[in-house]
C-alpha cells in the first residue's frame, strides 16, 4: 500500500518538510478605480484558468499518479503509533512462555478509574499466582498508567482500537488478553510509554559502588 | 401513422428515457468527479466502482418519508418540484439531439421510421428553449415560499435575485450568434456551422460563447452562482423543507438543465452535430456535451461561490455592457 507508506513518511517528516509561502498580496482597493484595475487585470490574467488547471492536475495525479488520499479504513488501516494506548495485551516471558504478571497489584492500585481487579494466591511453590484479573473496559480510560507501572513489562497497551460495545460494562479476563502460546514468537516487546528505551544499554553507567 | 410520427414519438422516448437516466447517473459522475479532483475515492462499494450509487439513491429516495411542514401551502408545496422537472424536460423538445436518420426497413414495427434530430423544429427554437428554462425558475421560487422556512424564504428571494441578473445576459449573449445566423431554429445554427472546426461559431464570437456559459451556470445553479442552496449559508434553501421523491425531482431538474445548457452550448457555439472529416457527428456531438457538463462539475470543484450582491455586481455591471457591446459591434460588422 504505497499511500499508507507515504502517510507514515508524512506524518514523521511533517515538521521537517513544512515550508509555508507567505503571499503577498498587497491591500484589496474597495473602490472606484483601483478595484477596477484589479478586477480587468484579474480576468485578463485569466486567474479563472489557473484555478481549474490546479483542480485537473490534482485529479490527474489522484487518478494516474498514485496519489490518491483515501484510505478505505475497515480494509486497510493506517499504521498507528508505538506509544498508542489502546487495549491492554498481556505479555509472556519468552524464554518460558509463562505469563509475565508476578502479582504485584500495582495496576490495580494505581488504576484511577478503579477498572482493574485482580486476586492473587500463593501457588505450590510459594510463588504468586494471578488466579482472577478482570479489566472493565466500560470504565478504563486509557489513560497508560497500568503499563508505566508494571515492573515486569507484563501488561502493557497493544495496537486494538475499534473497541466499540453493545454494554456500558465490557470485561476483559486475563486469559483473553495474554498472548496466546503458540503466537509466543510473535509476540511484540511493548514501545510505549513506560517500556525501555531504544538507546537503554548506551545510558547504562557503573554504579557508583565499582568505583 | 407516417414515418416522421414514428420517429418522433422514438425520438420522445429517447429524450424521456436516456435524458432522466442521464440526468439520474450524473449525480454519480459529479461525485466522483469531485472526488477525483479532492484526490478522494467517490463511491466505491456499491456495485463496481460504486456504479449502482445511483440505484441505491434512488431506493432511498423512493423509501423516504413524504414530509409536508404544518404550515407550508400543501398545493403549491407538491405544485413546485413538477414545475422545475417538466419544464426542464419541455425545453428538451425544441433541442436537436443527433442528425436526422432513418432506422432500417429490415427491423418489424418502427422499420423505415425517420426519427427526427428535433422533435418539435418550430421557428422561435432557442427563444423557446431559454423561456422555458426561465420558467422553471418558478419551481425553487414558488417552493421557497411555499414551505414557511425561513432558509426557504431566502432561497426564493435568492431565485428571484439570480433570475433577474442572468436572464439579461443569457438573452443578449444569444443575440449576436442569431444575427448571424438570420435564424432562432437550432437547426439552422447547425447548418451554418456545417464547414468543420473553421466554421464553427465560437471563434467568430467568443465573447458571446462565454456570456453564455457563466449565464448558462446561473441558469442551471451551478457553482459559482449556486446561490440558491449554498449550504454554508441559507442550509439548503429553496429545498430544505424538500424530502424523497420532491427533493428527487429537483435534481432531476437541476440535471436536466445540465445537459440542456451543454447541448445549447455545443449547437449554438461548437458545430453542433455536423461531422468532421470522417468522424462521426453523432460521435464529436456526445462528446462535446459531455465536455461542457464535465466543465460545469470541473468548475465546481475549483472556484467558490459568489454572493447575491456579487452576482448581481457581475450581471448588470460586467455582463451585460459587454454583452450589448458585443451585439453593437457585430451588428456593425454584418453591415459592412
Amino acid at each position: 500500500m504505497a499511500h499508507i507508506e507515504e502517510h507514515k513518511e508524512t506524518q514523521i517528516a511533517q515538521t521537517e518538510k513544512q515550508n509555508y509561502v507567505m503571499l503577498n498580496l498587497g491591500k484589496t482597493p474597495d473602490y472606484g478605480m483601483p478595484a477596477f484595475i484589479q478586477v480587468v487585470k484579474r480576468s485578463l490574467s485569466l486567474e479563472l484558468l489557473k484555478g481549474l488547471g490546479v483542480t485537473f492536475r490534482e485529479m490527474i495525479n489522484g487518478l494516474f499518479r498514485g496519489k490518491m488520499h483515501t484510505t478505505k479504513y475497515p480494509f486497510e488501516k493506517l499504521p498507528i503509533a508505538p506509544r498508542y494506548r489502546a487495549i491492554h495485551e498481556m505479555l509472556r516471558l519468552l524464554e518460558s512462555g509463562h505469563y509475565r504478571c508476578i502479582g504485584c497489584g500495582l495496576c490495580e492500585k494505581i488504576c484511577i478509574s478503579n477498572c482493574i481487579a485482580m486476586e492473587t494466591r500463593y501457588d505450590e511453590n510459594q510463588r504468586k499466582e494471578v488466579s482472577e484479573y478482570t479489566i472493565n473496559f466500560g470504565r478504563c480510560i486509557f489513560c497508560g498508567y497500568c503499563a508505566e507501572v508494571c515492573p515486569e513489562l507484563a501488561i502493557v497497551h497493544g495496537g486494538r482500537y475499534e473497541t466499540a460495545g453493545e454494554q456500558r460494562a465490557g470485561f476483559s479476563l486475563f486469559e483473553d488478553m495474554l498472548t496466546p502460546i503458540d503466537k509466543l514468537k510473535e509476540q511484540k516487546e511493548f514501545a510505549g510509554f513506560g517500556s525501555v528505551s531504544p538507546n537503554a544499554d548506551e545510558n547504562i553507567k557503573k554504579t557508583p559502588l565499582a568505583y | 401513422m407516417d414515418a416522421l410520427m414514428i420517429g418522433t414519438i422514438i425520438k420522445i422516448l429517447i429524450i424521456l428515457l436516456i435524458v432522466s437516466a442521464i440526468a439520474g447517473f450524473g449525480t454519480y459522475i459529479e461525485r466522483k468527479v469531485l472526488a477525483f479532483m479532492q484526490r478522494r475515492l467517490g463511491p466505491m462499494h456499491v456495485g463496481p466502482f460504486g456504479l449502482l450509487q445511483i440505484a441505491a439513491d434512488g431506493i432511498k429516495l423512493f423509501t423516504k418519508e413524504d414530509i409536508i411542514p404544518q404550515n407550508a401551502n400543501k398545493f403549491i408545496f407538491s405544485l413546485a418540484p413538477t414545475i422545475t422537472a417538466a419544464t426542464a424536460f419541455i425545453a428538451m423538445a425544441a433541442l436537436p439531439l443527433f442528425p436526422t436518420f432513418t432506422i432500417p426497413e429490415a427491423l418489424p414495427l418502427i422499420g423505415g421510421a425517420i426519427v427526427p434530430s428535433v422533435i418539435a423544429d418550430i421557428n422561435i427554437g432557442i427563444l423557446f428553449i431559454l423561456g422555458t428554462m426561465a420558467a422553471g425558475l418558478y419551481g425553487p421560487l414558488l417552493a421557497g415560499m411555499a414551505q414557511s422556512n425561513k432558509w426557504g424564504i431566502l432561497g426564493s428571494a435568492r431565485t428571484a435575485v439570480q433570475f433577474l441578473s442572468y436572464e439579461v445576459v443569457t438573452g443578449l449573449s444569444v443575440l449576436a450568434p442569431i444575427m448571424l445566423v438570420g435564424s432562432l431554429s437550432l437547426i439552422d445554427f447547425n447548418d451554418a456551422q456545417i464547414g468543420g472546426i473553421g466554421s464553427w461559431l465560437i471563434w467568430q464570437q467568443p465573447v458571446a460563447f462565454i456570456l453564455f456559459l457563466i449565464a448558462g451556470f446561473a441558469e442551471t445553479n451551478r457553482t459559482p452562482f449556486d446561490l440558491l442552496e449554498h449550504e454554508a449559508e441559507i442550509i439548503s434553501g429553496y429545498v430544505t423543507e424538500y424530502s424523497g421523491l420532491r427533493w428527487g425531482m429537483f435534481f432531476i431538474g437541476e440535471y436536466t438543465n445540465m445537459v440542456t445548457i451543454s447541448i445549447i452550448a455545443a449547437v449554438v457555439f461548437c458545430g453542433g452535430y455536423n461531422d468532421i472529416g470522417f468522424v462521426s457527428g453523432w460521435l464529436l456531438f456526445i462528446l462535446k456535451v459531455v465536455f461542457f457538463f464535465f466543465l460545469m462539475l470541473w468548475v465546481r470543484a475549483a472556484w467558490p461561490h459568489v454572493r447575491p450582491d456579487q452576482m448581481m455586481w457581475l450581471c448588470w455591471k460586467v455582463l451585460m455592457p459587454l454583452a450589448v457591446v458585443n451585439v453593437v459591434i457585430t451588428g456593425i460588422i454584418i453591415m459592412l
